[in-house]
């Protein structure tokens, strides 16, 4: 693999990551949310591959089978069982439309792109200035997190935020230190497990996984 | 030797409950390590204050006075909460409501909580203070959805979802200033550049620009955490769903221990960026808290959520005490989370104790507590005394001084405008506990168990003797204060 090539696979996979975020606003079938969080997972671990080459870096390679295991294999099994067992398993009805959150999310990108324009320097280097890439796909989970009702939407647009992130600390930085992402990753499968166990608990309590009926506590 | 061992007192703890079925054996072995936790605690006090610093694990943890001091913070709250635990626990399997593996878990979950929060004071890498901090969301969710009714079950889902994802920002911030640190010259490389200590070394020459944004990042991240408003919604929520221990040990210290980690940024930020930026950030978030919490005290009906707001308060206070940031201020601030943690540690517990007996938390349904459980209400109405800053109690003393600090640096329109906040929560919380504990009843006077009054009267009387003399921290708080003060 040549250097050239491996930047343009760094870049190919970094748009896959924020074309999938993009995909989780436009789909209601809750399972295609889960193949969309899939395959960003999967163009995440390609991205730190590209960039172990590209770089020359061993230990981020290390990273890319890490976050390939963890991102692209077992936390969307986890949520997939989950839906599984959902008969209703559609964002019938999110709190804004879809066309309006296609538009909603063209804004968040560019907004991501001008924050990214203030600082000089990032945009000269050929791989951080993918970094708006990452936070774009922050901002477009934060925006799934509130305005859809289903549970398992709400664990989607978490985890596209920690994507994001995760995207942006390999451009920048070519990922964190071993250790650190180590500890992160084994953090956000934890998390997953709580959220699907809580998941288990109310659709034994509800029925459902719709949060609108969580209201019996407020002020 | 000395950091692991307080960290490997609770990992042991937690395998040692997961392996023995609950009895209340093991609840007298956790109050014993919730002891060596305060004792290591104190031998750590007293090493960093004679050779400064002391690492473990090439450097990835680390202690400072100000680690030391709060592991102290950590340990006698725990050592409160643990005793509580045993009575919460037992009360619980005699009534039929938990299980020998529900006591359990409970156990395991507590001492791996503790683990979480000492690691991250004592981690001296930001990314491991990253993934400690977040450890303890996910260590607390089941804790605090341990009673398993649907109200727990909603709280434990805000909680998790909110405070994962606003930490997610913090990690964010993490990255920016660590991509700020391998651009700075003379930096190291590999892991040792996100540690707090090459970073202090390095933070002439990072690049402003993206230390402000990380910062930015950092506080709103960790400010979830420490449930500063408007970011606090899920804060009420979980700390009066969860079992009383467990909400005594999240407002008493888990709320400090998030914002120890905004201290220590504060101090990379204050070197790279200079005073002024962080001081705005944490006075905007002072003052927000601390009216959201005024106005949202005054409507009050239930004990937790009225305890869960004040924590609110408090830690409005702290910040805008923070944002004085000198070597005196800072003293004021970890001597105010000190206090307030017994203090709120107290109450908690001590409402745990009025769920217990009197099978509510609704301040309506429970009249005349003084008069009919005089030694339970005393305990209350003290504890409340102590929150709201009165003498002889340790609260007093660090919120005169941390309003002193504020005038010395040209604070002073801000506390004001905090005194005015502080009036509005005193007014609202002495009516409720007035409410509480006042009133006739013709019931004859029940005694409260030793084994909750002992304690509970043993921590205000610790929150008062500080209020007198804050002799035998003096020098640890300065100590700790000048790690991170100017």
């Amino acid at each position: 693999m040549t250097l050239g090539f491996s930047l343009d696979l760094v870049e190919l996979a970094s748009g896959i990551v924020l074309a999938t975020a993009v995909l989780t606003l436009w789909r209601k079938d809750l399972r295609a949310l889960i193949s969309a969080l899939r395959i960003q997972g999967i163009a995440l671990a390609a991205v730190a591959a590209a960039l172990a080459f590209y770089i020359g870096d061993a230990g981020i390679g290390f990273v890319a089978v890490v976050v390939f295991a963890v991102k692209g294999l077992v936390i969307p099994s986890l949520l997939a069982r989950v839906v599984r067992t959902d008969p209703g398993s559609r964002e019938a009805d999110p709190l804004i439309n879809v066309p309006a959150s296609l538009v909603v999310a063209s804004g968040l990108i560019v907004l991501s792109f001008l924050v990214a324009g203030q600082f000089t320097g990032l945009l000269s280097d050929p791989v951080t200035r993918l970094a708006p890439l990452g936070l774009a796909t922050v901002l477009i989970g934060f925006f799934l997190l509130v305005t859809r009702r289903k549970a398992i939407s709400q664990i989607v647009g978490l985890l596209l935020v920690d994507n994001g992130v995760a995207l942006v600390a390999f451009v920048l930085t070519a990922g964190v230190p071993l250790l650190v992402e180590l500890g992160v990753s084994l953090d956000v499968l934890l998390a997953v497990v709580v959220l699907q166990v809580l998941v288990a608990a109310m659709r034994v309590r509800f029925g459902h996984l719709d949060l609108d009926q969580l209201r019996e506590l407020h002020d | 030797m000395l950091i692991i061992a307080v960290i490997a007192v609770p990992l042991v703890s937690a395998v040692a409950a997961a392996v023995v079925p609950w009895r209340r054996g093991i609840g007298w072995a956790m109050v014993a390590s919730s002891t060596a936790v305060l004792g290591l605690g104190v031998a750590l006090a007293v090493k960093t204050e004679r050779h400064r610093a002391v690492g473990a694990l090439a450097g990835v943890l680390r202690a400072d006075a100000l680690s030391a001091f709060m592991t102290i913070v950590i340990g006698a709250i725990l050592l409160l909460a643990s005793i509580q635990s045993l009575r919460y626990l037992a009360v619980g399997i005699t009534r039929g409501e938990h299980t020998i593996r529900h006591a359990s878990l409970y156990t395991v979950l507590i001492q791996l909580f503790v683990a979480c929060m000492l690691t991250a004071v004592l981690a001296n890498n930001l990314g491991a203070l990253w993934i400690a901090v977040e450890a303890t969301t996910i260590a607390t969710t089941f804790l605090v959805g341990h009673r398993r009714n649907d109200k727990a079950l909603e709280a434990s889902w805000k909680y998790l979802v909110i405070c994962s994802v606003g930490i997610a920002l913090a990690f964010l911030g993490t990255v920016f200033l660590y991509f700020a640190a391998l651009h700075a010259p003379g930096h190291v490389s590999g892991a040792a550049a996100l540690d707090w200590t090459s970073l202090m070394r390095v933070s002439h020459h990072l690049d402003p620009a993206v230390v402000r944004l990380a910062m930015a990042l950092v506080i709103l991240g960790y400010g979830t955490k420490v449930g500063f408003a408007p970011l606090h919604s899920w804060l009420p929520d979980a700390h009066s769903q969860a079992p009383a221990p467990v909400s005594a040990l999240m407002s008493g210290v888990l709320l400090s221990v998030a914002f120890y980690a905004i201290l220590r940024f504060k101090a990379v930020a204050d070197a790279a960026l200079g005073p002024g930026y962080f001081r705005t950030v944490l006075l905007v978030a002072g003052l927000g808290s601390l009216f959201a919490a005024a106005s949202l005290l005054l409507a009050q009906r239930d004990l937790k959520r009225m305890l869960a707001y004040s924590s609110l308060e408090h830690m409005g206070l702290i910040a805008l005490g923070a944002a004085a940031g000198s070597t005196l201020a800072i003293a004021a601030v970890l001597l105010h989370i000190l206090g307030h943690g017994i203090a709120k540690a107290v109450l908690f517990l001590a409402s745990g104790e009025i769920l217990i007996v009197e099978g509510t938390t609704d301040i309506g349904g429970i009249p005349a507590l003084l008069t009919r459980r005089p030694l339970l209400g005393g305990i209350f109405g003290f504890g409340i005394v102590a929150l709201l800053g009165m003498p002889p109690f340790s609260l007093f003393v660090s919120e005169l001084n941390m309003i002193r600090a504020e005038l010395q640096v040209g604070l002073g329109w801000a506390a004001a405008l905090s005194l005015v906040a502080m009036a509005i929560v005193f007014v609202a919380v002495t009516h409720h506990g007035r409410r509480l504990l006042l009133g006739r009843s013709d019931e004859a006077q029940t005694s409260t168990s030793r084994l909750v009054a002992i304690p509970l009267v043993g921590g205000l009387a610790i929150c008062a003797i500080l209020g007198i003399s804050a002799w035998p921290l003096q020098s640890l708080l300065y100590a700790a204060a000048s790690v991170v003060g100017r």
